[in-house]
């Protein structure tokens, strides 16, 4: 009895503990800043908000568009190329948002080579021809759906996978025609995983900056470091970011409200292998369309661009590289294996208990999330700074030399940064993989003796392998990628690969940044493969 | 399970390690940087300098204003010794914030000009780095151009760029404009620009350079050292770009605001209040100020020296000689704030 409490308890002070950041952000809500908001309603908030909405919606159905038709076609059809296509779909995963922005700046603004070329070949002049201006709130929406629909991809499809065959061919000799089953049953039956890497993908939408800000799109992102970097301001910014978690908390109530009342864990015990439907002609042909102009813009027109750059033009790395990449590389690794360790804790205490303070502290150390890097790391340096002084003052008084600043000045920050930030993808992915789990194990295994603990390391963690591995291997490539909390935060001398393409690209060497790039992006295929391969695993072809 | 496994072999040793690193931090014959200039541009210099001295210099670079929220919220504890930026403006907030002490330096108060330092030895400045007019040699006549002020005039309706009011370069020309202006003629001249805009702000100074030369617009306000850049890049589209391009040095003639001179501003460093390592922070202060490391920013990234003597790039004094607005830089950081302000009201993005 004690020991399922005692794991309730536990998950309350991990998630406390993980919260505490966005509690201290939203803690500066009590800062009265009357003067500097009234300035803003007056002049840019109006801006701020209506670009960042239209900025969720367009990524929004962008992500929906390219991920779930895609994911539809490769799990249940049969045309030419679908095998490779099922795992190149995931390569724009391992390309950041603000490197393929600033890749397609390159290659389609006015000084652009397509644009020079148009000009060279017409003798025309800028302004003589229409154009599409890629630097633009199109054209941010355009570069964050291309590298973010994967989410909902690979949500959507490990859902279309793992629906019991029965349950579509019950169906179909129900009289649904193939397409009216997937409509009618396929779909909505795919809806929770779906909303799930919606949610995702518009979390991560909301947090970032460095596309919006290149493009010169002003959203409420940008507006929050306006205020920290313009004003100088960090109350008035860490209460923008506050009043940003109510667009989160908008985004996982919709995600709650799609699972009502549904349990969804299919109650087939054995899958049977899918019956896929065949295409050809031209219909086989728009499918192969559909799943390559995804993965040809996402992917293979940024990555040669970058390939072209890295080779022929910037200036070429130095040694130091291998340092670079092994510091991103070991961070990213552990930051994947403690947030999905936590994460596996926090669902199962959920599981087991589903209280309403274990519910509740779990929402909140997810809305790191959708928080910009930078106000994370702010809400990550005050806490641990604190408690690094009393330390200090501990030390002090035991007539010790002072030890320095041991968890805000070390990696111990980063990666408590990087879990903050990064929680709510491990949690989404495992959490979803629990709840296929029939509770009817659960009670097998009480009823057998088994402490909780045991049922998840025994039957749990085994059944749920392919959810762990894909939430360690999302926050991976996450990390691999994440740059604004890992520039603030990391200690002397420390550098990665996105820092190394960060300082080069703002010095406004974008040329020079590619190297750097296209290292990230070939260090982020890595895990990209493994997850195929363990979804490839869950299902025979 | 396999997590606990890896905990053990590479989180807690990771981890040991971490602290050990916050660590030796303390040690003695070192100094700790935090930078707002890029490593790149300033990493070598550092290189030399412990080469040159034995003493070890340990640098974290990133954006000015998240490392002044560092070192606030480090305190006391803070392991900085030495803050850098690349804007006086940013040197003052630090100032103000209480970040910094002064520290006379006599050797340097010699060498740099007392307006590219603060007077009370808070901080002082590295480098200079002008923002002139740039304009499209083709399509604008000489005559057509005078002062900042002008570019709000109707002749220039959709012939100008600029960058966006984010970038801490404009901040601070708005803040020396206020200055010579006030308030309401800044906003009036900066709602006349953004009427007159070829395009919405995006990208940076690179790119404003690379739409005058593509006929975007015909005119930009730009750092010279980015024009260098491409003048002396290896690639011939940079080049290309370059060879459309010329400088012009706005506000030189006429008395009073008319005739300030260009606005220019400065890469600077200031010493933390809570610096362990004074000694050694003035040694890297002093070594940055001499002769071979001002030099080394001319030749590397174009940017004047701050002190009289040291010769400028070839490329710079390719660009002329040019009169300085002599403002006291600090007003740039008073005025940011404000500059910001009228920034929003303008509609500048």
């Amino acid at each position: 009895m004690f020991r399922s409490h005692g794991l309730s308890i536990f998950a309350v002070l991990i998630a406390a503990f993980i919260s505490l950041p966005v509690i201290v952000i939203v803690s500066y809500l009590m800062q009265a800043n009357g003067e500097l908001w009234q300035h803003l309603l007056d002049t840019v908030l109006n801006d701020y908000l209506i670009n960042s909405l239209l900025l969720l919606l367009g990524v929004g159905m962008g992500v929906l568009i390219l991920g779930v038709p895609t994911a539809w076609l490769t799990s249940m059809c049969s045309f030419p190329g679908r095998r490779w296509l099922s795992w190149a779909l995931l390569l724009p995963l391992a390309m950041p948002a603000y490197i393929i922005a600033y890749t397609y700046a390159g290659l389609l603004d006015f000084a652009g080579p397509v644009q020079s070329w148009i000009r060279d070949l017409t003798g025309l002049s800028y302004g003589d021809y229409w154009f599409f201006e890629i630097r633009s709130l199109g054209g941010a929406i355009i570069m964050m759906s291309l590298v973010l629909y994967p989410y909902v991809y690979l949500m959507a499809r490990a859902a279309f996978l793992e629906q019991s065959v029965s349950s579509i061919e019950v169906g179909c000799s129900l009289g649904y025609s193939r397409w009216q089953a997937l409509w009618k049953l396929a779909l909505p039956m795919a809806r929770p995983a779906i909303i799930a890497g919606l949610s995702l993908a518009l979390m991560e939408t909301l947090a970032d900056y460095g596309t919006v800000q290149y493009y010169g799109v002003s959203t409420f992102t940008t507006g929050i470091f306006r205020t920290f970097y313009g004003y100088g301001d960090t109350a008035a910014a860490a209460q923008l970011a506050a009043s940003l978690l109510a667009f989160v908390i908008l985004l996982v109530l919709l995600e709650r409200y799609s699972r009502r009342r549904a349990r969804y864990h299919s109650a087939a015990e054995s899958r049977a292998r899918a019956d896929l439907i065949p295409l050809s002609g031209s219909k086989a042909i728009m499918a192969c369309v559909i799943c390559l102009s995804p993965l040809m813009f996402g992917f293979i027109i940024p990555a040669t661009q970058l390939l072209f750059w890295a080779v022929f033009e910037a200036e070429p790395l130095g040694w130091d590289f291998v340092g670079l990449a092994w510091n991103s590389f070991s961070l990213a690794f552990l930051a994947a294996i403690i947030a999905v360790t936590l994460a596996i804790i926090l669902s199962y205490a959920k599981r087991t208990k589903p209280i309403k303070p274990v519910r509740t502290v779990l929402a909140m150390a997810g809305f790191g999330y959708a928080l910009p890097g930078t106000i994370i790391a702010i809400g990550v340096l005050i806490p641990l700074a604190w408690l690094d002084h009393r330390l200090i003052d501990i030390f002090g008084s035991l007539g010790w030399d002072s030890p320095g600043l041991l968890l805000s000045g070390s990696l111990v920050a980063l990666l408590f940064a990087y879990t903050v930030r990064f929680l709510a993808v491990a949690l989404g992915s495992v959490q979803s993989g629990l709840e296929k789990i029939k509770p009817s194990l659960d009670h097998v295994g009480r009823s057998m003796g088994h402490s909780p603990l045991d049922i998840l390391r025994k039957i749990h963690v085994p059944l749920m392998r392919s959810s762990i591995l894909t939430a360690v291997l999302i926050v991976f490539v996450d990390v691999l990628k994440e740059l604004p909390a890992t520039l603030i935060l990391r200690p002397f001398n420390f550098n990665t690969m996105a820092v190394r393409a960060y300082e080069l690209a703002s010095d406004e060497r974008l040329v020079d940044a590619a190297p750097a790039s296209i290292m990230i992006v070939l260090v982020g295929l890595i895990p990209v493969l493994m997850l195929h391969a363990s979804i490839a695993r869950r299902r025979p072809h | 399970m396999i997590p606990m496994n890896l905990i053990n072999t590479f989180i807690l040793p990771a981890v040991v390690a971490s602290l050990v690193w916050a660590g030796t931090a303390q040690a003695r014959d070192i100094v700790n940087v935090y930078s707002a200039r890029k490593e790149a541009l300033i990493k070598p210099l550092l290189d030399e300098f412990s080469a040159a001295t034995g003493i070890q210099v340990n640098l974290i670079t990133g954006k000015a204003d998240a490392l002044l929220k560092r070192l606030q919220v480090e305190g006391s504890a803070t392991p900085a010794d030495l803050f850098i930026t690349v804007d006086a403006g940013r040197l003052h907030r630090a100032k103000e914030a209480g970040m910094l002490k002064p520290v006379s330096i006599p050797a340097l108060e010699q060498r740099i000009p007392e307006e590219l330092r603060d007077s009370a030895g808070y901080w002082y400045g590295l480098t200079l780095r002008a923002r002139p007019i740039i304009y499209a040699k083709d399509r604008v006549a000489l005559d057509e151009l005078s002062t900042y002020e002008a570019l709000a005039k109707a002749q220039w309706k959709g012939r100008l760029c600029l960058r966006s009011s984010q970038s801490v370069y404009n901040q601070s020309l708005v803040a020396a404009t206020i200055d010579a202006l006030g308030p309401e003629a800044t906003q009036v001249w900066m709602q006349g620009m953004v009427n007159n805009l070829a395009k919405a702000p995006s990208g940076g100074d690179t790119d404003q350079l690379k739409a005058v030369a593509a006929g975007v617009c015909d005119v930009t306000i730009a750092n010279t050292y980015y024009l260098a850049r491409l003048i002396n890049s290896s690639k011939p589209a940079d080049q290309a770009v370059a060879s459309k391009l010329a400088v012009f040095w706005p506000n030189q003639k006429g008395v009073g605001a008319v005739g300030r001179g260009a606005h220019f501003n400065v890469s600077g460093a200031g010493f933390t209040k809570y610096g362990k390592h004074p000694e050694q922070a003035q040694a890297l202060l002093e070594y940055l100020a001499s002769a071979p490391a001002q030099a080394w920013y001319a030749d590397i990234n174009n940017e004047y020296p701050v002190v009289e003597g040291v010769p400028s790039s070839a490329t710079l004094e390719g660009f002329g000689r040019y009169k300085m607005d002599p403002i006291a830089l600090e007003i740039l950081g008073q005025n940011n704030r404000q500059a910001v302000q009228l920034m929003d009201r303008a509609g500048w993005k």
